[in-house]
């Protein structure tokens, strides 16, 4: 059971195609339809060019290590130590997320390496994209 | 602005700082606003301005019974009152108002009535940040740096040293709150808060608050302290979020305020006496150097490790110990501002010698928002 006191997103109209992706094992991503520009966090409009005619896609959920901490700090629904990381999606885009599957070192968890995304589910309604080290996919 | 058109002829801070229980946050404000208005010989209807950040300006001018025409209300974070600075000389340029009173005060520590701004679920940090386990700043604004420091060779010792360096200007301040001098052992053996950073890396969680008093130049010269005067000014914002900045290795918010300060005062580097960059954690006088142009890309840690900011160095930075070891009570840029002040009036316990110039350098948010205040000695 999750713990009731963790964070949990709250979708909106703008957003609620991402976490319907999520839930169904998808990252979705959203791309210009006039200047192909990808991007990240949703919103229902261009960011480069301010063009309403944007469309949703499925990303490869292939990523990089861009940048992390390890906290060691207690927080509710983790147990320290824990990666809160930045990974660059192959498309383009960075998010944040965790690092999971994989020691929580800074030995471990080596700048650039490749990721790939997973979807446990926070609770019976949103999955969280997290990443793991590429190939280590149980 | 016009250099030189608006002074500071005001400036305190409350009366204790560190651990204050027996205040509430406005009365932080009070405080700070009362030592502030005695410093520059003005009562509450002498003032036709407020500003203030996170507490609304309309509860700070009904508390001292001030009748304001203009208030300004900009909430971004640390670096807030840089933009008061900013908009008040405006205001007072432009005849809104003549005399701006701008105050701080945070119950950071105790927590007595303490109003801070919550992330919601439904924002975009609340669906994107903080479901990852992000808990405060010691495990956001610290997310860039690993970047940095694969990209330019910064180490841990690099980081280390800023809190070992503003510990000696500390060690020169009766009212620091950390005043033992450390070593880079001391910070690299410290608690592990987040990875890199260690606990000497982070800032002070203390009470305090602080005042400004802004007016005309022309009259600046009928107050009993000795006039700052506005030489420069600049500010901007980038993202709320850390993982949406742009640059993990620099921040354009500090790049767009300190380029409109730096053009608007007239001034080159070379000009600058002394300088302050809000140092929420040890990274940030790293990126303020660069970003501010003092140095180049890459090059701030070698020059901090160089001592040029330390004390007898040829940039003294930080003079009153930083958030890192003077206090820090949530929003520090206050306290920046209150040094500035105190170095070109000549009054600083850690004083530099002949400072003509001082640049006023905050950050709002985990590298958010910025401004930038450049002040003098003399009018221009
Ligand atoms: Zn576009």
């Amino acid at each position: 059971m999750p713990d009731p006191k963790r964070a949990r997103p709250q979708p909106t109209p703008e957003t609620r195609h991402y976490w319907e992706g999520a839930k169904a094992g998808e990252l979705r991503l959203q791309r210009c339809d006039a200047c192909n520009h990808t991007y990240f966090p949703p919103r229902p409009f261009c960011p480069a060019c301010a063009s309403r005619a944007v469309s949703v896609f499925r990303a490869s959920g292939r990523a990089r290590l861009y940048s992390y901490v390890i906290s060691h700090r207690p927080a509710p629904g983790f147990t320290p130590p824990y990666s809160i990381a930045v990974v660059e999606l192959e498309e383009g885009p960075r998010m944040m997320t965790n690092i999971v599957g994989c020691p929580q070192t800074p030995e471990a968890l080596v700048l650039d390496m490749p990721v790939e995304v997973a979807f446990p589910p926070l609770d019976d309604d949103i999955s969280l994209p997290v990443f793991r080290p590429a190939g280590s996919a149980a | 602005m016009k250099p030189g058109a608006v002074a500071i002829v005001g400036a305190a801070e409350t009366t204790e700082l560190g651990v204050v229980p027996g205040m509430a946050e406005i009365q932080l404000h009070a405080d700070a606003a009362l030592n502030a208005m005695r410093d520059a010989g003005l009562k509450p209807s002498d003032i036709d301005g407020v500003a203030t950040a996170v507490t609304q300006p309309q509860a700070i001018a009904h508390y001292l019974g001030i009748t304001p025409t203009w208030v300004d209300g900009t909430s971004v974070g640390g670096c807030s009152f840089m933009l008061h600075v900013r908009h008040a000389a405006a205001a007072i340029e432009s005849g809104l108002c003549r005399t701006v009173l701008i105050t701080h005060g945070e119950s950071g520590r105790s927590g007595i009535g303490l109003g801070r701004p919550q992330v919601l679920p439904a924002s975009l940090a609340g669906q994107f940040e903080l479901p990852y386990g992000t808990f405060g700043p010691p495990t956001m604004f610290t997310i860039p740096v690993l970047r940095y420091m694969k990209t330019y060779g910064l180490t841990e010792e690099h980081l280390a040293n800023v809190a070992v360096i503003q510990r000696e200007w500390a060690a020169q301040n009766p009212r620091a709150t950390l005043r033992t001098p450390i070593t880079v052992a001391d910070v690299l053996n410290s608690k592990m808060i987040a990875w890199p950073f260690r606990l000497l890396m982070c800032c002070l969680v203390t009470d305090g608050g602080g005042a400004l008093i802004l007016t005309a130049a022309d009259r600046a010269k009928d107050f009993p302290q000795r006039p700052v005067y506005l030489l420069g000014t600049g500010e901007s914002v980038e993202t709320p979020m850390i993982s949406q900045m742009a640059d993990f290795t620099s921040s354009r918010a500090f790049r767009v305020a300190g380029a409109k300060a730096f053009a608007e005062a007239g001034i080159t580097h070379g000009d600058v006496d002394h300088l302050m960059i809000y140092d929420a954690f040890a990274h940030l006088p790293i990126y303020g150097l660069e970003d501010l142009g003092f140095v180049g890309r890459g090059e701030a840690g070698a020059f901090i490790a160089e001592r040029h900011t330390a004390p007898g160095g040829k940039l003294p930075t930080n003079t009153n110990g930083g958030g890192l070891s003077y206090m820090h009570s949530g929003m520090y840029g206050m306290y920046a501002l209150q040094e500035s002040v105190r170095q070109v009036r000549g009054i600083a316990p850690a004083q530099v010698p002949d400072v003509e110039v001082s640049v006023c350098h905050g950050v709002g948010g985990m590298f958010a928002a910025s401004g930038t205040i450049i002040m003098g000695r003399e009018r221009p």
